[in-house]
């Protein structure tokens, strides 16, 4: 299992940074996560050995957070926040837009694999709801409206 | 992964006392910048300082714990034992969950070196030498702003094993979560930092003892944090003063969501008159809608009705007095057209997705309740429900290892009785006054 030289260099600094080296497990489990998009068998493997736990270990780590996924997701993971901040402001609507335009539900990836659509809870932006997440990138104040620009700006990445 | 940053708006009100907000949109993510803005002269005042003196300053400024439950931070400081075979640490918990609270991210976003100041204190004060920040893992922008401002008070030689040229040691090491709630109960984050899953501890031994690697270990959340530095240069009793008395003394970041016409977080002091702060701070209701209910202090925390919140003052007191709680800062308006069955049914869809199921009342409870109400808002429940929810909620409140269960249990129990008359209305097949249920909730009745 191959890590890009920078991921390599972070996995280096967490694994002995910690009083104990199993507190690098989740920073681990969600970088590599950010790199290969999944947590493959191969990427649980080898995380288990860097930490010196079992492969069972780690999937019962892994399978607390709500951020782990150990199958593929779209390149473009959206994430509606409609926890009741969101709610009130309707972030109902924006799901229901993003499950029409996108053609997915809850948990589904696009044919392309370019999106895939989650209706997830508070994600400390209620000030500013709705809120939506694309991957890590905050988006506030969302409408339906908003949220075609939003999602032509990421496929637009995509074909570039 | 590159994440994009815009920055979060701000917002402003004449009636806010801005001490820990005093550097937002001033550009002090830089630490020149922080500096001459007063930066890091507590730090210096601090180790010239006795560990109890610095102790005794922060318990009479008041501070009592922002995350929510409120506890005196002087006090959770001054349980650390003097002397300790292993190694004591300062935890910082940035895992900012509590539905309708979001102002953690604005003192990382805006003033990331308060919170380094403040865990440099904080280990002063009870001799550790290692603090550890732990954010959610969705605030990844954040943790790049911190791991940065970090970073520069590395170079500055404001960490390490000679800070501030005094010949002492102190190390920060910031830390990513990945999703979960329940993380953010302190016994519950230890977990979590250790790489377990964040299941709660078993208390006694309280972390004061038994913490972290099984070290004595400080856990505040980031505004606590953050709130230190200033009353160390200026004093405990400048802080106190603008509350209205040494129990609820100083400021808070307070979050206003949900229906006002102004949202945003302002800074607000302590027994401020929540009249002034729907009205006037917040703006009031839009679209000509009245206020039907308020929401406190996060989702975890019992509703108030109009009546209520219009007579009611943002202090810990005038809540504990009618056994109730101010919470963690985050404020929900509700108008009059929402339907409160619809919001006791969201908050405990949250709750029961967020239970780690380790205690059967909890874990059984949350999602009994949240079929119940499911099953209510299309239509389906019956009279007898309506116990029924009080009873189960009853009987998970003050029966589980940490607070989720109360959590869930508290605001159900205030609408169902409070409300009461909104669950009838959906009796007897009738559809939902306020809306028709989607087809979502259809299916899942």
């Amino acid at each position: 299992m191959n890590f890009s030289p920078e991921l390599e260099q972070r996995f280096q600094k967490l694994v002995t940074q910690y009083p104990w080296k199993r507190s690098a497990l989740i920073p681990l489990l969600l970088y590599a996560q950010d790199e290969v998009g999944y947590l493959t068998d191969d990427v649980i493997s080898e995380i288990a050995k860097r930490v010196e736990l079992t492969e069972l270990e780690v999937r019962n780590v892994i399978s607390y957070y709500s951020l782990l996924r150990t199958k593929p997701a779209g390149k473009y993971v959206v994430q509606v926040c409609t926890n009741i901040s969101c709610m009130l402001r309707g972030a109902e609507e924006v799901f229901d837009h993003c499950r029409e335009k996108l053609g997915v539900d809850h948990k589904e990836v696009t044919r392309d694999g370019t999106f895939s659509l989650e209706e997830v809870e508070c994600i400390g932006a209620c000030s500013w709801a709705p809120a939506v997440q694309v991957n890590y990138d905050f988006h506030l104040n969302v409408t339906p409206q908003k949220m075609d620009a939003i999602l032509d700006q990421y496929s637009n990445k995509t074909k570039q | 992964m590159k994440t994009l940053y815009t920055p979060t708006p701000l917002v402003s009100h004449p009636d806010e006392v801005r001490v820990i907000s005093k550097r937002f949109g001033q550009g002090a993510q830089d630490i020149d910048r922080y500096i001459q803005l007063d930066g890091y002269k507590a730090a210096r005042k601090a180790l010239d300082m006795q560990p109890d003196d610095i102790i005794n300053e922060v318990k009479a400024s008041g501070l009592r714990g922002r995350g929510g439950a409120g506890f005196a931070t002087g006090m959770k400081w001054s349980f650390i034992p003097k002397q300790s075979e292993a190694p004591k640490y300062i935890l910082v918990n940035g895992d900012e969950s509590e539905p309708a609270t979001c102002k953690d991210r604005l003192i990382v976003e805006y003033d990331p070196h308060a919170i380094i100041e403040g865990v440099i204190i904080a280990g002063l004060a009870v001799g550790a030498k290692l603090g550890f920040i732990y954010l959610r893992g969705e605030y990844r922008y954040l943790l790049e702003i911190l791991e940065r401002a970090v970073a520069d008070a590395y170079k500055k030689g404001f960490l390490g094993k000679n800070i501030f040229g005094s010949g002492r040691e102190f190390n920060i090491l910031t830390h990513t979560g990945a999703g979960a709630y329940e993380v953010g109960e302190e016994s519950a984050l230890m977990e979590s930092l250790e790489g377990k899953r964040g299941l709660p501890r078993l208390k006694p031994p309280f972390p004061a003892i038994k913490g972290l690697y099984g070290g004595p270990t400080v856990i505040n959340n980031v505004e606590t944090v953050a709130t230190v530095p200033p009353i160390i240069l200026n004093g405990g009793k400048w802080y106190v003063a603008f509350g209205p008395n040494e129990k609820n003394g100083g400021t808070r970041l307070t979050c206003l969501t949900g229906h006002f016409n102004k949202p945003g977080v302002y800074e607000l002091p302590l027994g401020y008159p929540a009249n002034k702060m729907i009205y006037e701070v917040g703006g009031g209701i839009p679209n000509g809608r009245k206020l039907k209910a308020l929401v406190p202090g996060g989702s975890s925390t019992f509703l108030l009705t109009r009546e209520e919140a219009e007579s009611a003052t943002m202090d810990y007191d005038w809540f504990a007095k009618r056994g109730e709680f101010l919470g963690s800062g985050g404020v929900v308006a509700i108008d009059d057209q929402t339907c409160m069955v619809k919001v006791a049914l969201r908050i405990m869809q949250f709750y029961q997705h967020e239970s780690c199921g380790w205690c059967i009342p909890c874990r059984e409870g949350t999602d009994w309740l949240k079929k119940t109400l499911i099953r209510f808002h299309a239509g389906a429940g019956q009279n007898k429900d309506l116990d029924q929810m009080l009873y189960l909620a009853n009987n998970m409140a003050g029966r589980t290892f940490c607070a989720l269960g109360d959590a869930a249990a508290f605001p159900t129990m205030s609408i169902i009785k409070k409300w009461r008359k909104e669950f009838e209305e959906h009796l007897d097949g009738r559809s939902c006054p306020f809306e028709t249920a989607s087809s979502r909730e259809m299916a899942l009745a």
